[in-house]
């Protein structure tokens, strides 16, 4: 009963202590934020209110994205070549072949009209001085972009891989090198600042932290030059998982030994404690 | 020449020439612990268990392991995380060990002050043990620099920069430390040789000579009471066991450590699959960036009491600057623990308990040192800085009122005594 | 000397001569004791030399900064041995530290090594408030880089800088440096 109370003080300033120097420590360090949203309520609302025509988006795509973009499942290539769009502009202006399926439809017709907003980023290009390397397609109809957004989702793919949505998304920024995956832009330039290499990002932040953050950087990291991609739920779910696969690829194998190491030692416990009662039952 | 029968055994082979059984009696069998004691006397061997823990672990990194700036990140959290087998789990062990075996070196060392277990001829004792929680730090600390992350060039830039505080020589002492004016390649390698072989083989001698150091004051037991361990034992070898106030280490004392022991491995399995991330921070799988600070550094939860007690002195007072202010006050906690035994005036070998004033000093003391530990984390701003000073303050309070608070209590008990002697 | 000297004290006879054996033998000991010190401390001094920063980490590194592109009131870092050094342009609202800053015709420079002087982290500059804030241990700096709260002991350090037409030399000492850490000791 003694050695029991005793137990009972020691776990008690042991948690007071974890309590302190984990949970309490990091609720300060890092603030709750609000949920992920992946409606993307702050954005005027344009899929929902208006009309689309898939043919009429795929003329207006042809007449305004190619020259920058390849839709590549289309068979069709960007008028200007990777190289040169590298020079210029520090990145290469991505394929639009899968847009439709891994952002958010509202999204990425806001984004079409006024990419700086969607993206959150404002603070870094105000469109005086500094200008966003994709131009503004506020002088379209809402019924337009919801047309070319239609487009976009009618030629979109059905399925991707974790990989693939991960190169599509995250990849033209940020590195991979466990998985030899490589950015093809130079964006340090256009950032300011290099993007992090995302190997073990999963391991530095964790999965909780990345759910809100890719969802909108700027919740964690105000003023960051990283853009709000506008990744659709499911999307976002694969990009995380990706991460998981790549930074903590033993998780699986963790997860499933656990319990028989457990096991092991809870028996051991079982063990010793009449081993114990046996050696103690001569001397007590 | 020495005269050798032919031995009928192996066993007896051996003890011919090894004395095996005089060795087993003097080790084991017939080495003296005294009955009335609680699993708290099981930490020792739990703490040279875990250190045995730390270094197979250790051995199985270490062939993987490169020590080199721009190897040693990947070298951790690919090679050895995702392509060696099982080199995940080597590397979740050793960094939840090293973890815990603070958690169990703490209240080893609270064990001793809370049952006076470090006076009356156990000074060695004490002493010895401070001496390997100063060892197991500069392991710790040597150690967390290795996956170089950004915590360990951090952790590393900020405590080797501590020494520049030390008059005259402290800017060149920095920097001969280093090897280079910012931690660089040559600071990992030479602090990659103190953790894997100068400090491990000092910390095995520091465990070699604690246990020697029990041998003559022998193990305290839960009521402080002085006892003939001769008498004690012959009771015990005469058969008369229930009645001895004494168990032999083997395999009395360590049928109750082997139980204690598994549950203590049960704990510790379950953070090394489930709950790891207290002992291996996330900031530390960013790799090391030398031109950018973490939001805020913070060393491991081990070292955050003295750590807050180093930065609580954020302001200058009279003619002091604060930073040498904090410098000595860190100097001050660094040693005070180790100097126990002649800060504790009275003579009383008790358990706090029944010690009146020195049971309110011990509990206010662990109170302090968790407000530290907790404030040490925090960032220093507003609110956090007073509250780090004053308990900082506290803490140095608390120590230099031990003398008199132990002599009073002396005196109390003293008193106290005298008028029921009287009666009789 | 000693052996001379004992020698006299103990006049050496035949059978009595015990006392003056034993100072020998404590003699020689001490001899023994003194080359084997010798030895201790050579090595002890060989030891330290090893973990002495190499020459080419003591040589490395002369860093020339153009300061034209400078723009007033924006922080410029540069990586000079290891250590990031701050470059900033002052605003004209910002009056003249002779002490501190770096004239070069018209324009003023706070130049110094971006690492607080308390514990070494790197601190931030903030435009709008025109300090440099330290995030470690909250302390804080103006635009001349002197301490203004918190625990920093003194100002953030100015490098051995020399002045080259409209660059600067980091690692030279120029005649400019001399006189400010002469102007800083008065």
């Amino acid at each position: 009963m003694k050695e029991l109370k005793i137990f009972g003080v020691i776990t008690f300033f042991t948690l007071v202590t974890y309590w302190g120097v984990e949970p309490l420590a990091h609720s300060i360090f890092h603030p709750h934020v609000e949920p992920a949203d992946f409606q993307f309520k702050d954005l005027e609302a344009i899929t929902t209110t208006t009309n689309s025509d898939v043919a009429k988006g795929k003329e207006l795509t042809s007449q305004n994205c190619i020259g920058c973009h390849s839709i590549n499942n289309e068979g069709i290539s960007a008028q200007v070549d990777k190289q040169t769009a590298i020079d210029n502009y520090g990145v290469f202006p991505p394929d639009l072949s899968t847009a439709g399926l891994i952002y958010e439809s509202n999204y990425l017709a806001n984004f079409i009209k006024h990419p700086v907003k969607a993206g959150k980023l404002e603070h870094k290009y105000d469109g005086v001085n500094k200008f966003y390397i994709m131009p503004d397609y506020s002088w379209m109809s809402n019924e337009d972009i919801h047309s070319m957004v239609a487009y976009f989702k009618s030629i979109a793919p059905t399925k991707l891989t974790n990989k693939e949505v991960f190169i599509d998304a995250c990849g033209r920024c940020h590195n991979m090198k466990y998985d030899k995956v490589k950015a093809d832009s130079d964006v340090t330039k256009v950032m300011g600042s290099t993007p992090p290499d995302l190997s073990m990002i999963i391991r530095s932040r964790g999965e909780h932290y990345l759910e809100t953050f890719i969802n909108d950087p700027q919740k964690h990291l105000k003023g960051t030059a990283m853009l709000r991609i506008g990744l659709n739920e499911s999307a976002q779910k694969q990009v995380i998982k990706y991460l998981e696969e790549i930074g903590d690829s033993k998780k699986a194998e963790r997860e499933a030994i656990a319990p028989y190491v457990l096991g092991f030692l809870g028996f051991m416990i079982f063990v010793s404690l009449l081993w114990k009662r046996e050696v103690w039952s001569e001397v007590k | 020449m020495a005269h050798f029968e032919k031995a009928r055994s192996l066993g007896e082979w051996f003890d011919q020439r090894l004395n095996t059984t005089g060795f087993i009696k003097v080790m084991m069998t017939e080495y003296w612990i005294p009955k009335d004691i609680n699993f708290l006397w099981a930490m020792g061997m739990i703490l040279a268990f875990t250190f045995k823990i730390l270094i197979i672990s250790g051995i199985f990194l270490l062939m993987y392991y490169k020590p080199d700036v721009d190897m040693a990140f990947d070298s951790v959290n690919y090679t050895i995380m995702q392509e060696v087998g099982y080199g995940w789990l080597f590397r979740h062990i050793h960094g939840v060990g090293a973890s815990l075996v603070f958690l169990i070196i703490y209240i080893h060392m609270f064990t001793g002050i809370y049952y006076g277990s470090y006076k009356k001829g156990r000074e060695m004792i004490w002493l010895s043990g401070m001496l390997l929680l100063i060892l197991f730090s500069a392991e710790a600390f040597s150690g967390y620099m290795l996956p170089w992350g950004q915590m360990s060039y951090w952790a590393a830039y900020v405590i080797t920069n501590i020494f520049g505080g030390i008059p005259v020589i402290g800017d060149e002492l920095v920097v001969w430390i280093r090897g280079n004016f910012y931690v660089a390649d040559s600071t990992l390698t030479r602090f990659f040789m103190l953790h894997v072989f100068l400090i491990p083989i000092a910390i095995l001698g520091g465990i070699a000579f604690h246990f020697y150091t029990l041998r003559i004051p022998h193990v305290n037991n839960q009521k402080g009471e002085e006892i003939d361990f001769e008498e004690e034992a012959n009771k015990y070898l005469t058969g008369r066991k229930k009645v001895s106030k004494v168990i032999p280490f083997w395999p009395v004392f360590m049928a109750k450590d082997v139980f204690v022991l598994s549950v203590f491995l049960f704990f510790f399995f379950y953070l090394t699959f489930y709950h790891f991330n207290f002992a291996m921070d996330p900031v530390n799988f960013d790799p090391a960036n030398g031109l950018k600070t973490p939001a805020h550094i913070y060393p491991e939860w081990y070292f955050l009491w003295s750590y807050e007690v180093l930065r609580g002195f954020f302001f200058d007072i009279g003619g002091l600057k604060a930073a040498d202010i904090g410098l000595v006050a860190f100097g001050f906690a660094q040693i005070i623990f180790a100097l126990m035994p002649w800060l504790d005036k009275s003579p009383t070998v008790a358990p706090a308990n029944q010690r009146p004033y020195f049971n309110a000093w011990f509990w206010i003391m662990i109170v302090i040192l968790i407000i530290l530990t907790i404030y040490g984390k925090l960032p220093p701003t507003g609110t956090n800085a007073w509250v780090g000073f004053y308990s900082s303050i506290a803490f140095i309070l608390l120590f230099l009122a031990l003398p008199i608070v132990t002599m009073k209590e002396a005196e109390k008990t003293a008193s106290s005594i005298k008028p029921t002697g009287g009666k009789h | 000397m000693e052996m001379r000297i004992l020698k006299k004290l103990i006049p050496k006879k035949e059978g009595t001569n015990i006392m003056a054996d034993i100072s020998r033998r404590a003699f020689m000991g001490k001899i023994l004791a003194g080359t084997t010190g010798i030895a201790a401390a050579a090595s002890l001094y060989a030891m330290k030399r090893t973990w002495d920063p190499l020459p080419s980490v003591v040589t490395a590194g002369f860093t020339t900064v153009d300061l034209s592109p400078l723009e007033a009131g924006k922080l410029s870092i540069v990586k000079w041995r290891g250590k990031p050094v701050f470059f900033l342009k002052h605003t004209p609202d910002i009056a003249l530290d002779k002490n501190r800053d770096i004239v070069i015709g018209e324009n003023r420079y706070t130049v110094v090594i971006g690492l607080c002087t308390h514990l070494g982290c790197i601190p931030e500059w903030r435009e709008g408030e025109k300090i440099f804030h330290c995030a470690c241990h909250g302390g804080q700096y103006d635009s001349h880089a002197k301490q203004t709260f918190g625990p920093p002991p003194r100002p953030l350090d100015i490098p051995p800088f020399a002045i080259q037409g409209n660059s600067i030399v980091l690692g030279e000492e120029g005649s400019e440096y001399k006189t400010m850490t002469t102007k800083a000791q008065a």
